[in-house]
């Protein structure tokens, strides 16, 4: 028996070893040849940087992406037109070198950068740039819906089909230098906005070849075409090499041919870790060399091991949104105004928020255009915020507030200690507050847009540097949020931030916005402006040239290791 | 046994068709949904309705269920909008499932090749040192959180101490040549034992975490299963006869301990996949586990079901593994099955 069943192991292990045998027959290493620890040391060029990320990119085509992973990498091997300055949200050239505009700032003129190439070998040029403004222009089926193409619907609107209008009119080739691109009408955000990762230049060719437009609707999600999937081709610092999904891990290694300054590095990798200790771990362990967004619980323990700190200056807002549809009262601002001065929003920055937060006085922060310091400024006062509500005959008033679960947002590190906060000052004012809250994705958003809560916690992080993108996005269209289209004064506000964001001319454009602050806080008060906040990233020591940039658009081709 | 191994896989199939519908209808009740999950607080009123009209999601349960069906019978389980949005949900789990089979596999592994022999020896020696440091060990063990356990054993071993790396399964710049998606088996297949190596040292901890509470029932079930045997007639009879320890105990005394013992790891395995999610999010591991919790947090329906589903079909299959091996270690219930079974 014994004997029998040692026989049949052998057997098995035979078999086995067998099979390992044939499979490895046909398995091969599909290695490339060079030996990737070759490099490395002490140099400054070479070597390979790893760095973690919260998430997984999407996919490689930043035109069909509205997540920030799938930015961080396309960022790489992109560049648009108009690129940011390095550390700021500025507009400077990018593969144009210059661009004009006629006074109604309807036809721009871009002189593109000569000697630019994409990964696949072919040229940039002014033909290659106006078939990327088509191609965002024409997309059909699928490459319509909102999941899809979001930043071309938030900012260009609709498609060639005509069924929404859109800014965009048409590009022509002037020379292969030149191309002009003409718009509908005049938009403050306009050429701004083509600094987006949304609207980088990809290689028309390569687009061609892998069928880039081809995505398709399938159940109820999408799927994307090979080009986005595995042959992204851009005219940027790095070359995609390949996404190892299995180990949730991106490759991407140096442009040899960039027309700028070449990449230190060899390689950089780009590694997924959602969990943020899971990250911080890793640092400190030497897996990775740097990672995005540390919690601003651990920053001085990182900065004390000697780690590199890197704060973004901060480009968002976090407010506390007054619906304006369910709670009558709030339709009264002297109901707001008392919200505002039970707030001791000093104090909720300085215990709350990380080093390098500020009290927020307008809804976006003060290196963005028509920002003002002469706005109402609602100081902490309790006693003023109980005799307004007494006044309004609210006091006592019960007020449905939500606050978010399962989230941490650069604007809002930790809700849960933010809301404990403004619970306390609330309801030392009185206030009987019917506490909500519920998980980010798990029904947050939905009740907040379906309007049922009265207050609640949320913000914004900017993209690009024009208040459109701040207050536009809240009010251009009544029907939002904080359902402005119930007040009195709601079309009021949609049609002045409309028109302000229209007006070509530069000092009037200011003017307007800086009205439009005022009356934001003295008149209409949809919400209280709470606070900026800087994310951050961290590497290790021995990183040099990494710049943080305040739309969390860091660039690695500057940075080198040692 | 053919007959029923048919009834019991037949039943398989019913218990995942009515589990799906159960599921089906529970995820979509849940507050939220991909749609908040894709777009965040970019989202609008406007452009919620229109994406939730895109997706189907504002047709009744019971329609998207149908369709949902319908596609499934080709082999459609529908397309990520969370984990990896763009892959469908079948492709998730292909490329995954290797991952957490593999840390699974190598727990169950660690927690057999320990537990066994230590429950032995504690029964052999029962109320010796051995014997109450098992008892002491298991409970702890079976006490001690899986997340818990497993970042303390990070903390120390790879951020201290270096000996393991910390998250994720391979290092990212290896160029490892990806065959079957078992990444140990790739390397050696492939004769690139470094990124073997490198697969299986990513692997230590998070297994050494994982086996904790099978490990820890295993040492108590073969402890008190011995005990139980070592106390029959027949081994004293085996004794009496003058037969050595080590005959004894392999052919009596193991022998007749194992059924308990087996149900248990059959049992155990079955219930892997819920230390694999805190395990693996500890971990950065990018298994199931990962992607249930990923999945969870922004929605991902079409992958939640599928990966929901799949490890029900193995809870299922396993235990199913386990009958039938009862056949092969005590011939009696072989004899005893002829025509009932």
């Amino acid at each position: 028996m014994v004997h029998t069943r040692k026989v049949r192991t052998g057997h098995l292990a035979a078999v086995g070893l067998a099979a390992l045998l044939v499979l490895s027959g046909c398995a091969e290493s599909q290695r490339s040849q060079n030996d990737p620890n070759a490099s490395g040391g002490a140099a400054k060029t070479g070597g390979t940087m790893t760095f973690a990320t919260e998430g997984a990119p999407k996919l490689f085509d930043p035109f069909f992406a509205t997540d920030g992973a799938t930015f961080r990498t396309s960022q790489q091997i992109f560049e648009g037109l108009v690129e940011f300055k390095p550390g700021t949200a500025e507009a400077g050239p990018g593969l144009a070198e210059k661009w004009t505009s006629t006074p109604d700032g309807k036809q721009w003129t871009f002189t593109l950068r000569k000697g630019a190439k994409f990964h696949d070998g072919t040229e940039f040029d002014a033909e290659a740039a106006c078939q990327n403004f088509n191609r965002w222009y024409n997309q059909k089926g699928a490459g319509q819906s909102t999941a899809v193409t979001g930043y071309w619907q938030d900012n260009f609107g609709g498609f060639s089909d005509g069924a929404k209008p859109s800014l965009y009119k048409s590009c022509a080739v002037k020379d292969p230098q030149t191309v002009v691109v003409e718009l509908t009408s005049y938009t403050s955000k306009f050429p701004d906005i083509l600094g987006l990762p949304s609207f980088a230049m990809q290689s028309p060719a390569a687009m061609k070849q892998h069928d880039a437009d081809n995505v398709v609707k399938q159940g109820d999600s999408f799927v994307y075409p090979a080009y986005g999937q595995q042959h992204p081709s851009g005219t940027g610092p790095f070359k995609f090499s390949k996404y190892d999904k299995a180990n949730g891990t991106v490759e991407l290694v140096r442009n040899d041919d960039y027309w700028g300054p070449k990449t230190f590095l060899d390689k950089l990798i780009l590694r997924a870790i959602p969990d943020e200790t899971a990250r911080k771990q890793a640092l400190q362990s030497g897996d990775v060399q740097g990672y995005d967004l540390p919690s601003p619980a651990d920053w001085e323990q990182l900065k004390k091991d000697g780690h590199k700190l890197l704060i973004r200056p901060a480009f968002n807002v976090m407010y506390i949104g007054i619906g304006q549809k369910s709670n009558e009262k709030l339709r009264d601002l002297r109901v707001r105004q008392a919200i505002a001065h039970a707030i001791d929003r000093e104090g909720l920055v300085k215990q709350q928020y990380p080093e390098g937060a500020k009290v927020a006085e307008n809804l976006y922060p003060d290196t963005i255009f028509g920002w003002t310091g002469d706005v109402r400024k609602y100081d902490y006062n309790p006693d003023k915020a109980k005799s307004l509500l007494a006044e309004a005959g609210a006091s006592g008033l019960a007020v449905t507030i939500y606050w978010p679960t399962e989230v941490s947002r650069p604007y809002m590190p930790s809700p849960r200690d933010i809301f404990g906060f403004v619970r306390g000052n609330l309801e030392a004012v009185g206030l009987k507050l019917n506490v909500v809250s519920k998980p980010w994705n798990g029904g947050y958003l939905e009740d907040v847009d379906q309007a049922k809560a009265d207050v609640f916690l949320l913000g914004w992080n900017g993209d690009y540097n024009t208040p459109d993108n701040f207050i536009g996005n809240f009010f251009a269209d009544p029907d939002n949020r904080f359902a402005t289209g119930s007040a009195t004064w709601g079309n009021q506000l949609s049609a002045e931030v409309k028109a302000a964001d229209a007006e070509p001319d530069t000092a009037k454009r200011k003017a307007m916005y800086e009205a439009l602050n005022k009356k934001l806080k003295a008149e209409y008060l949809p919400a209280v402006p709470v606070a900026h906040s800087p994310p951050a990233l961290v590497t290790s020591a021995k990183v040099s040239g990494l710049v943080p940039s305040p739309l969390t658009d860091e660039r690695f081709n500057a940075v080198s290791l040692g | 046994m053919l007959r029923y191994t048919v009834r019991r896989l037949l039943q398989l199939v019913f218990v995942v068709l009515a589990l799906s519908l159960l599921l089906f209808a529970w995820l979509r009740s849940l507050p939220g949904g991909p749609v908040s999950a894709l777009l965040g607080e970019r989202i609008t009123p406007e452009s919620r309705a229109r994406l939730t009209a895109e997706l189907g999601l504002d047709q009744p349960i019971f329609v998207q269920y149908f369709k949902f069906l319908g596609r499934a019978a080709s082999g459609d389980f529908g397309v990520s909008t969370g984990v990896q949005p763009g892959d469908s949900a079948a492709a998730i789990f292909v490329q995954r499932f290797p991952a957490t089979l593999e840390l699974s596999v190598l727990a169950i592994v660690i927690a057999i090749a320990v537990g066994i022999p230590l429950g032995y020896l504690a029964a052999r020696r029962r109320g010796g040192l051995l014997d109450n440091l098992s008892v002491v060990g298991s409970l702890i063990g079976v006490a001690v959180p899986v997340f818990f356990l497993a970042f303390v054993l990070k903390q120390v071993f790879a951020v201290e101490l270096g000996w393991f790396p910390t998250t994720g399964r391979q290092e990212g710049g290896l160029d490892a040549t990806r065959v079957t998606g078992f990444f140990v088996l790739d390397g050696l297949i492939t004769r690139e034992f470094d990124a073997a190596w490198d697969a299986v040292k990513h692997l230590i901890l998070p297994a050494i975490a994982l086996s904790s509470i099978p490990f820890s029932v295993i040492v108590r079930i073969t402890r008190a299963s011995v005990l139980d045997v070592l106390d029959e007639d027949f081994v004293r009879t085996a004794e009496s006869k003058g037969l050595t320890t080590q005959v004894i105990t392999r052919r009596h005394v193991l022998r007749n301990s194992m059924l308990p013992v087996v149900t248990t790891i059959g049992l155990q395995t079955g219930a892997l996949l819920a230390g694999a999610v805190l395990t693996e999010k500890v971990f950065a591991f990018p298994g199931i586990g990962q992607a249930l919790a990923i999945g969870f947090e922004r929605r991902d329906y079409p992958v939640l079901l599928l990966l929901i589903l799949s490890a029900a079909g193995v809870f299922v299959l396993v235990n199913l593994a386990v009958d039938l091996s009862y056949a092969v270690i005590d011939p009696r219930i072989r004899t005893g099955s002829g025509g009932g079974r």
